[in-house]
């Protein structure tokens, strides 16, 4: 009777110890870092580890570290955990959180090409990401910064939200290539904007007699910042005269535009270029 | 789960006038539900009402798309809704389960979206998704568990020719 008793227990107890087979993961762990889980009990089992991140099936000895090494979990999400041993499985969920240090970036800047002084004109977005690629959504600082056509401009610090970063800033008033940069940690990453002159400011146009014609030459033509306005950029004269009107159009050449119209007393002549009016000459007998 | 049914019918529910709530049949399981929190507050960018509705229909097909893609262990199924490293990597997870002989099974049980950004070139949309489905182990055709899991997603959708596409698709911890 004693015998049956002392086997009976000692079956519960193996059963207990098979039983007391343990999954304690930590709540957090940081992408590719390297770790060990304790395990109790014994037997084999087997651990498996999903999410849409990551899937990972691992056999195991039970009362032996489980080891993961370096860069094993490295895809940030949230990780169910199933440990099936000989008797029972034990189950655990964890997160894996992106490495803190930002390794690279997205940095969309737009547009690639615009007018100078434009309000709000240039825009910057930065997603930041640790060597993993996953998205570091604890806040950082993201510097942004546009140099190359008139200096240093000051940077703009600002901080991610949800790994996300973002900045309007206005176009500077000179033409050129501009360099739009963006900083966060020790990742720099740039574009090149190409800042263009705007519409033209304080069209001019000057007349001389040339025999039976009229000359016309526009000033420079330049915008409102004095960049010099492209050549190429149409400039329109128009003759109006007893009624008639005749319009010539006459491509910007080495920032003026030039042309001839014939030459009649009482004419009115204008120019014009898009949607910016310039000065504006009456022909009489006192110009020749 | 095999998913959302691709035609889903708004149901506008009284409780709150701040909250639409969307109720999706899935077939072969419970209703899951969909709540989009209200997008006034988004920015910089305006969000246009056809925009959040475009985003939300295309998010949740993502979610069906890999929900599907992650039972049947076929990686090409993400092709019509992720982009980018999120298809990169989710990819990467089914060709896993695939030599594992594993696959997993999410019952999909109620998302609640809220628009985080709409970057003011229009380019790219982030939201944050408070999730709760089940998840199911199968090792071989064996169920090795199941568990019921809330998490909250961080994704970032990007403009494509035929709909916005998931770029960035990460649970970030509550």
């Amino acid at each position: 009777m004693k015998l049956r008793y002392t086997l009976g227990l000692g079956l519960i107890l193996v059963g207990l110890v098979q039983v007391a087979m343990t999954l304690d993961f930590p709540k957090r762990i940081q992408a590719g870092s390297a770790f060990s889980l304790p395990t109790s009990g014994n037997g084999k089992a087997v651990l498996y580890i999903a999410g849409p991140a990551q899937v990972l099936r691992r056999n195991v000895r039970l009362g032996e570290n489980i080891g993961f090494s370096s860069g094993e979990l490295h895809n940030a999400g949230h990780l169910v955990a199933i440990l099936v041993g000989p008797s029972s499985s034990e189950q655990a969920q964890f997160d894996v959180v992106p490495a803190p240090q930002p390794a690279t970036m997205s940095f969309l800047a737009k547009p690639s090409r615009l007018p100078v002084d434009l309000h709000d004109g240039i825009s910057g977005v930065v997603y930041v990401f640790d060597i993993f690629r996953n998205l570091i959504v604890d806040p950082l600082q993201v510097s942004f910064q546009l140099s190359g056509v008139q200096g240093s401009v000051p940077s703009h610090v600002m901080q991610t939200h949800d790994g996300v970063a973002w900045v309007k800033l206005y176009s500077p008033s000179k033409a050129g290539a501009a360099q739009f940069q963006a900083t966060v940690g020790n990742v720099t990453d740039a574009r090149v904007i190409q800042l263009v002159p705007g519409d033209p400011c304080n069209l001019r146009m000057s007349a001389r007699q040339s025999g039976q014609r009229i000359e016309l030459q526009t000033d420079p033509v330049r915008d409102c910042s004095g960049n010099s306005v492209p050549d190429g950029t149409i400039v329109s004269f128009t003759e109006t005269y007893d009624g008639d009107q005749a319009t010539v159009d006459v491509p910007l050449k080495r920032g003026v535009a030039r042309t001839d119209v014939p030459a009649h007393d009482g004419a009115v002549i204008s120019v014009a270029t898009g949607v910016v009016m310039g000065n504006e000459i009456r022909w009489g007998a006192g110009q020749r | 789960m095999s998913g959302f049914l691709p035609v889903f019918s708004p149901k506008k529910v009284p409780l709150s006038a701040c909250l639409i709530l969307i109720t999706l049949m899935t077939s072969g399981f419970e209703q899951s539900t969909v709540r989009v929190e209200p997008t006034d507050s988004v920015g910089p960018r305006v969000m246009e009402k056809q925009t959040e509705t475009a985003v939300v229909q295309d998010y949740l097909g993502a979610w069906q798309s890999l929900t599907r893609a992650m039972q049947e262990n076929k990686a090409d199924g993400l092709d019509a809704y992720f982009v980018g490293v999120a298809k990169e990597k989710l990819a990467d997870t089914i060709r896993e389960q695939a030599k594992l002989g594993i696959q997993t099974r999410y019952q999909d049980q109620g998302h609640n979206l809220h628009f985080l950004f709409y970057s003011p070139e229009g380019l790219s949309i982030q939201l944050e998704d408070t999730v709760e489905y089940d998840v199911q182990i199968v090792d071989h055709d064996k169920v090795q568990g199941i568990q019921h899991v809330h998490s909250r997603y961080v994704a970032v959708l990007t403009p494509t020719e035929v709909r916005w596409k998931v770029r960035i698709f990460e649970e970030v911890p509550e």
